[in-house]
């Protein structure tokens, strides 16, 4: 059974390497069971490995079809753009570039919709814009949405997905870390729902900061989430780590996220949540 | 004495003879006690946390805090704080907000420890819950750069209504050796990567990440030292004079749209910007 499989699945540091989105083309080779599957009907089945359950990365889009009941979704419309802070040379290039690939502006999506019916403002990371790093528009999109929370006194939902803070911007990256967390200590103010899912990968500047202080944190099964990077960790120990250090499961028996959640059941939890903090 | 490069900046932050947050705190307040532990693990060591007074304000200090010599090193972790130093911090947080004392935080760090241990209890939640608690403080809050700020185990105790950074102190997203490996795949490129990074006080001050630099004015360390300590003192004080005429919520709301404002995008059209 799929679900079994699920359960067995074994993340190990090299499938997060390969693990990559679903690519151009019309088929694509699992990173764990190495199957080559047609891309569509990967797609059909939330993204997840018909033979073995593996979770491919989940674009944005598809991730808002998922949750957010049929045509209610509407995105916020902030029209603002990266600068590069730090001059560098390639990263005006590199965004552009990325634009055109990927189809979407910037790492994160934000917006309102309804889940089963029920108003929430949600923001989605996309890992397929710079590994979802969080740079002045990220921190800017989801601060403007914490906000928007707040104003319409909506629950606030974010999956993330994230290396963490974006290099290519610098100390101004460091600083969308407090930024989003201070808006959320005003969401916590305004007795509101915050829920984040964390994705694979969820690392470094994201989550530590509005990842990790939600009011629920749900994982996807398998996802890799951490502060400091496996290879960081490894090379200022000296040592190798275990192969379940960092997953959703090492964390959920830790203490550190509520739930594991499948796919195929995260709307209906994240509906169930939200009906259950309504007061 | 001729300009520093970046670099330069960067190996005097670094160096073991530098002042540390300890000789600042003995040097600036009257009276200074410290206290240990986060209620729930353990006293770590890379953060210290204490009572301080100075001309009759009392004080919550809160200070990272690197090693004077190799003993000292490893008894505070080279100054990488675990979970447990952050949540100690909390815990002071929290008890200066009931006990109306100001908050001062001191930062000295290469980063918060990479560990497999830090990980298992949680080391980005105790920056984010620092960075949230701090957030929401009724009292003022001022955060002090005196040598290396690097990632976010710096920034966990740098959410103050003013930032004050001492002139050869950096403040970085990462080192820069973190930085050229992992931006050139090639940790060499330290030099050029400090150049690139704006992470002085001068360019912090710029990007209006910082509010005030405080200059180091001779290369003798002893009389540096008396000087910084006297300027942060009248800083401090000055500093603490202006936040007094605001309410709490005043100052909370004072912090709130000093980070709000930190990000540095464009806006395509100006008049359709929703926000």
């Amino acid at each position: 059974m799929i679900v079994d499989k699920i359960k067995k699945r074994e993340p190990t540091a090299k499938k997060i390497e390969n693990r990559v989105d679903i690519p151009v083309g019309k088929w694509i080779k699992c990173s764990k069971c190495k199957e080559i599957l047609y891309k569509e009907i990967v797609r059909e089945n939330n993204a997840i490995c018909p033979n073995c359950g593996n979770y491919f990365r989940m674009h944005i889009n598809k991730r808002i079809e998922t949750i957010i009941d049929n045509g209610t979704y509407e995105r916020f419309d902030l029209k603002i753009e990266n600068i590069n802070p730090l001059d560098l040379e390639d990263y005006p290039k590199k965004l552009k570039i990325l634009r055109e690939k990927t189809g979407i502006e910037e790492a994160v999506g934000c917006g309102i919709g309804k889940i089963n019916g029920e108003e929430v403002v949600i923001c989605v990371m996309d890992s397929g814009f710079l590994m979802g790093s969080m740079g002045s528009v990220v921190g800017e999109k989801i601060t403007y949405s914490i906000e928007k929370a707040i104003e319409l006194h909506l629950p606030l939902i974010i999956f993330c997905v994230s290396g963490g803070a974006r290099m290519q911007e610098g100390i101004i990256s460091l600083m969308q870390m407090a930024k989003t967390t201070a808006a959320i200590s005003k969401l916590n103010e305004a007795g509101l729902l915050y829920i984040s899912v964390l994705t694979d990968p969820t690392y470094g500047g994201v989550t530590a900061s509005f990842a990790s202080i939600a009011d629920i944190i749900l994982a996807e099964p398998g996802a890799m989430i951490g502060f400091a990077g496996k290879r960081v960790i490894e090379q200022t120990i000296g040592e190798s780590l275990p192969e379940e250090f960092q997953t959703a499961e090492f964390l959920l028996e830790h203490g550190f996220i509520d739930k594991i959640v499948e796919r195929a059941d995260m709307k209906e939890t994240l509906y169930k949540l939200i009906k259950m903090s309504q007061h | 004495m001729g300009k520093k490069t970046a670099w330069e900046k960067v190996e005097i932050a670094r160096s073991s003879k530098r002042k540390t947050a300890l000789d600042y705190i003995e040097n600036i307040f009257d009276e200074f006690i410290e206290l240990h532990g986060d209620r729930n693990f353990k006293d770590d060591k890379a953060i210290v946390c204490g009572l301080a007074r100075m001309d009759n304000q009392n004080y919550t200090i809160i200070a990272e805090q690197k090693g004077r010599n190799t003993k000292e090193n490893i008894e505070r972790n080279f100054g990488m704080p675990n979970p447990e130093s952050y949540r100690k911090g909390i815990r002071f947080m929290k008890q200066a907000e009931k006990f109306n004392r100001p908050v001062i935080t001191f930062i000295d760090t290469k980063g918060a420890y990479p560990g497999i241990e830090a990980e298992e209890r949680g080391q980005g939640e105790a920056i984010a819950s620092s960075m949230l608690e701090m957030s929401k403080l009724k009292v003022p809050v001022i955060s002090i750069i005196i040598g290396e700020g690097s990632s976010g185990g710096a920034l966990a105790l740098g959410v103050g209504n003013r930032v004050l950074m001492l002139e050869n102190a950096i403040y970085s997203i990462l080192s820069p050796e973190g930085y050229a490996s992992i931006l050139w795949k090639d940790s060499s490129r330290v030099k050029e990567a400090a150049e690139k990074m704006k992470l002085t006080a001068q360019d912090l001050f710029d990007l209006k990440v910082i509010d005030k630099i405080i200059k180091e004015p001779c290369e003798e360390e002893i009389k540096s030292f008396e000087k910084i300590s006297k300027s942060l003192k009248t800083e401090i004080k000055k500093i603490i004079k202006e936040l007094s005429n605001m309410s709490p919520d005043e100052l909370v709301e004072d912090r709130y749209q000093k980070f709000r404002n930190m990000g540095e995008y464009q806006s395509l059209k100006e008049e359709e910007k929703c926000c």
